[in-house]
C-alpha cells in the first residue's frame, strides 16, 4: 500500500500541470452491462488552486530521455524517479471509477526508453481497461512525439480523446528550451489523427458498423509567459490549431517556474493568472462568438488589455455600431456586447417574441449591466451618452466592478 | 386570501392546483404546511386525488412541451424554495394562453421557474459528482446524502447507466429514503440504521480494502493541487462547505 501510494504521490504531482480536465464530448455508452458510461462530463471535485478534478491524472512514469528545460520531469532534474506498472494503472482507474471518484483516465507519461516503447505501454493500459474490464469510462491517452502510425492508430481505437502539447508556441521557443524535441514529431501525429477521425466520420456515412475513433476528437496545450511570445503569437497559433486540425480545445497554461534555468522566468516569480484567464475569455469568443484573432488584437495591439476582458476592449474600439436596440438588433451583433453571454442572447432572442424587453427583464436574464449599459437601449434605461468618449466609459465599468484580479495589483504589474 | 395545504406529494400539489381551478380561487397559495395564523382568509387541507391531479397534468400538456412540464415537476423537487406561488402563477399563464409560454421571459413566473429549473439542474448535477460510493462487506457500493433539493428521483437513471454491474445504494438522509440497484433493477427503499452504524461511514461494515482506496483518493487529491495557485474562493465556489461532510476527499482533512 505504502508503495503504491508512493508513486500515486509522485506521478499525480508530476502530471498536474497537464490543465486538460475535459471528460465531455465523447459518445460510448455503457454496452453489454459493463462498467462506465461517457456523455456531457463531471467534475467530481475541485482542488483548492480551484480546478477541476474529472479524471485521474498521472504519469504512468516519470523517467525522461529528454531535457525540456519547462518540464519538471526533464531528464536533468534531481528528482525521485518511478514508474506504475501497466495492471497498477488499471487497478486505481477502476477502483477510483467504481466509487465515483472520477470519470476516467488521463494517462501521460515521461518518455521511457524510446517513443514507441512508452506508447505501446500506454495503449496496453487503455486495451485492458477496454477489453478486459469493459470499461466504457473516459480515456485520454497524451500521444508520445515521435510515436509510430500503428500505435497512434491503436490508441485511437481506444481512447475517448488524444492530445499532443505543442507547449512551446513558436519554434524559435521550442528550440531553446527543448532542443531534443521536433516540432514535426508533434505535427505528423496530430496530422495522422485527424485525417483517421475524418476518415472514419465518413464511413460512418455509408457503413452500419465502423468502430469509434477518438470520439472527443483531440486537444493541445500551449505554455504562456516562459518564452517571449504575444498573446497574439499564442492566438494565432491556436487558431491555426482549430482550423487546420479541428482541435476540440487548446488549453493555455500559465508557467509555473520549476527551476532556475535563467533561459525561463526565476523561482518564485508569479504565475501569469490574468494573462492566462485573458487568453481563455478570447479563445471563447474566437469559437463561440464569431471574433477573429485579428479583430480581438490588431496587429498594434500585440498583448490584452490587462484592466479589461476582450471583449469589451473590442467593443471600446469599435463604439460607432453601438448603442445597439436589444430588441431588435441581430444575434451577430447582440453577441458582441460586453456582459451579455450566450444564454443570457438565448433568452433575449426568446422573451423580445412575446413583448418588448426592459431594464429589469434584463438584470432578471443574469446580464451584467454595469457593462453592457454603455452599449445597449432598452425601456427603463436612459441613453448612453454619446458624448462619453471610450476612456471615461472604461473608468465607469471599472469603477462599478469588482474582478477577480482588481485588488492585485501586483499581479497587474508583471506585464 | 386561501391557503391550500398539500401532503408534500406530486399528485397532492396537482390536486391543490385542481382545487384552485374548481373554486376559481382569485388568491390563493399553495404550502405543504399549514402556517400559524391566516388573517383574513382560510386555510383548506387538500386531499390527494390521482385522478385530479392527472386532469391537470393533461390540460397543461396541451400547453406546455415536455421541457414545460419538466419544469413544473422540477420546481416540486425544489422542496425547500417553496416555490409553489411561482409555480402556481407560472400554470395560471400557461393555461391563460393560447401559445406556448415556456420561452415567455417577459413574464416573471417564466423567469423564476427558469432560476429554479437551473438550481434543480445544479444540484442533480453535484450529486452526480459528490456521491463516494464506499464499498461494503456485503458487496454493496453505498453512499448517503443530503442535497439542497430532492433530486434523487433526477440521478437514478444516471447512475443506473453507468454503475450496470455492481450493486449500490444511494441513500437521502435528509428524507429518509434512497435507491436500490440490485443488478437487475432500481429500487426505492428505507433503511432504519442502527446505533452502531450511525457514524456513517463507520469502519465495521466496510469492506477490507475500502479504507485503502480512500487513502489513495486523498493522496490523490492532495498531490494533483498546484500549490502556487491557491484560490480557496474558487475551490469553496465549486465544492460549498455543507458537502464536504459527505465528500472523502474533504471530510477526513
Amino acid at each position: 500500500m505504502d508503495k503504491i501510494q508512493a508513486k500515486l504521490e509522485i506521478l499525480a504531482d508530476a502530471a498536474k500541470y497537464d490543465v486538460s480536465c475535459s471528460s465531455s464530448g465523447s459518445t460510448r455508452k455503457n454496452k453489454g452491462k459493463g462498467l462506465g458510461d461517457t456523455g456531457s462530463g463531471i467534475c467530481h471535485t475541485y482542488t483548492e488552486d480551484g480546478r477541476c478534478v474529472s479524471l485521474l491524472k498521472i504519469l504512468m512514469s516519470n523517467i525522461c530521455i529528454y531535457d525540456c528545460a519547462y518540464c519538471v520531469t526533464r531528464r536533468s532534474n534531481d528528482i525521485r524517479r518511478t514508474s506504475f506498472s501497466v495492471q497498477e494503472v488499471v487497478d486505481l482507474t477502476i477502483n477510483f471509477y467504481r466509487r465515483n471518484y472520477i470519470e476516467g483516465l488521463f494517462l501521460s507519461s515521461g518518455i521511457m526508453k524510446n517513443a514507441d516503447y512508452t506508447m505501446e505501454r500506454m495503449v496496453l493500459i487503455a486495451k485492458k481497461l477496454r477489453t478486459e474490464h469493459n470499461f466504457n469510462g473516459y480515456i485520454h491517452l497524451k500521444s508520445i512525439p515521435g510515436a509510430s502510425a500503428d500505435l497512434m492508430h491503436a490508441a485511437g481505437l481506444y481512447a475517448d480523446r488524444l492530445s499532443m502539447n505543442i507547449e512551446m508556441p513558436t519554434n524559435e521557443g521550442l528550440k531553446l528550451l527543448a532542443p531534443d524535441k521536433k516540432r514535426e514529431d508533434m505535427i505528423v501525429p496530430i496530422r495522422q489523427i485527424t485525417n483517421e477521425i475524418t476518415q472514419y466520420q465518413d464511413e460512418r456515412k455509408v457503413l452500419k458498423k465502423v468502430p469509434t475513433f477518438v470520439p472527443a476528437g483531440q486537444s493541445t496545450q500551449v505554455i504562456v509567459g516562459a518564452t517571449g511570445e504575444s498573446d497574439r503569437d499564442i492566438m494565432k497559433v491556436a487558431s491555426a490549431f482549430y482550423s487546420k486540425f479541428k482541435m476540440k480545445r487548446v488549453y493555455y497554461s500559465g508557467y509555473v517556474p520549476i527551476s532556475n534555468d535563467n533561459r525561463l522566468p526565476a523561482l518564485g516569480s508569479q504565475v501569469p493568472l490574468l494573462r492566462e484567464n485573458r487568453l481563455y475569455q478570447a479563445d471563447w469568443l474566437q469559437r463561440f462568438y464569431g471574433f477573429s484573432t485579428d479583430e480581438l488584437l490588431p496587429e498594434s495591439v500585440p498583448f490584452f488589455d490587462a484592466e479589461i476582458d476582450p471583449k469589451l476592449s473590442w467593443a471600446l474600439r469599435n463604439m460607432s455600431i453601438f448603442p445597439l436596440d436589444i430588441n431588435t438588433a441581430d444575434k451577430s451583433l447582440l453577441l458582441r456586447v460586453p456582459g451579455i453571454g450566450l444564454n443570457s442572447i438565448h433568452k433575449i432572442l426568446s422573451g423580445r417574441k412575446f413583448g418588448k424587453l426592459t431594464w429589469d427583464h434584463l438584470k432578471k436574464m443574469g446580464i451584467a449591466m454595469n457593462r453592457a449599459r454603455h452599449f445597449i437601449t432598452c425601456a427603463g434605461l436612459s441613453e448612453p451618452t454619446k458624448d462619453l468618449t471610450e476612456m471615461q466609459i472604461k473608468g465607469m465599468i471599472l469603477a462599478g466592478s469588482s474582478g477577480k484580479f482588481l485588488l492585485n495589483q501586483t499581479q497587474l504589474n508583471i506585464f | 386570501m386561501d391557503v391550500l395545504v398539500y401532503d408534500k406529494t406530486f399528485e397532492g400539489f396537482l390536486s391543490a392546483v385542481f382545487y384552485v381551478y374548481e373554486y376559481k380561487l382569485a388568491d390563493a397559495h399553495i404550502c405543504k404546511e399549514a402556517p400559524g395564523t391566516v388573517m383574513f382568509g382560510r386555510t383548506i387541507q387538500i386531499d390527494t386525488d390521482e385522478a385530479k391531479a392527472k386532469r391537470v397534468l393533461a390540460g397543461l400538456s396541451k400547453k406546455l412541451s415536455h421541457e414545460g412540464l419538466q419544469a413544473i415537476y422540477h420546481a416540486y423537487l425544489a422542496d425547500t424554495l417553496q416555490e409553489e406561488d411561482t409555480m402556481l402563477a407560472y400554470i395560471r399563464h400557461a393555461l391563460a394562453s393560447d401559445h406556448n409560454i415556456e420561452k415567455d421571459y417577459s413574464n416573471f413566473a417564466v423567469l423564476r421557474m427558469q432560476r429554479v429549473d437551473c438550481m434543480v439542474h445544479r444540484e442533480r448535477h453535484r450529486m452526480k459528482a459528490f456521491i463516494r460510493f464506499k464499498l461494503t462487506k456485503d458487496n454493496i457500493f453505498y453512499d448517503g446524502i443530503e442535497p439542497d433539493f430532492n433530486v434523487i428521483p433526477l440521478i437514478r437513471e444516471h447512475f443506473e447507466k453507468r454503475y450496470a454491474d455492481q450493486q449500490w445504494i444511494i441513500y437521502d438522509l435528509r428524507r429518509g429514503f434512497g435507491i436500490y440497484y440490485d443488478l437487475q433493477k432500481v429500487e426505492t427503499i428505507t433503511i432504519t440504521f442502527s446505533e452502531e452504524s450511525q457514524g456513517a461511514d463507520s469502519i465495521l461494515w466496510m469492506d477490507q480494502n475500502e479504507g485503502l482506496y480512500q487513502t489513495l483518493w486523498q493522496q490523490y487529491f492532495k498531490s494533483t493541487n498546484i500549490a502556487s495557485r491557491k484560490n480557496m474562493k474558487l475551490h469553496i465556489r465549486h465544492v460549498p462547505k455543507r458537502y464536504w461532510k459527505h465528500l472523502t476527499e474533504k471530510a477526513l482533512m
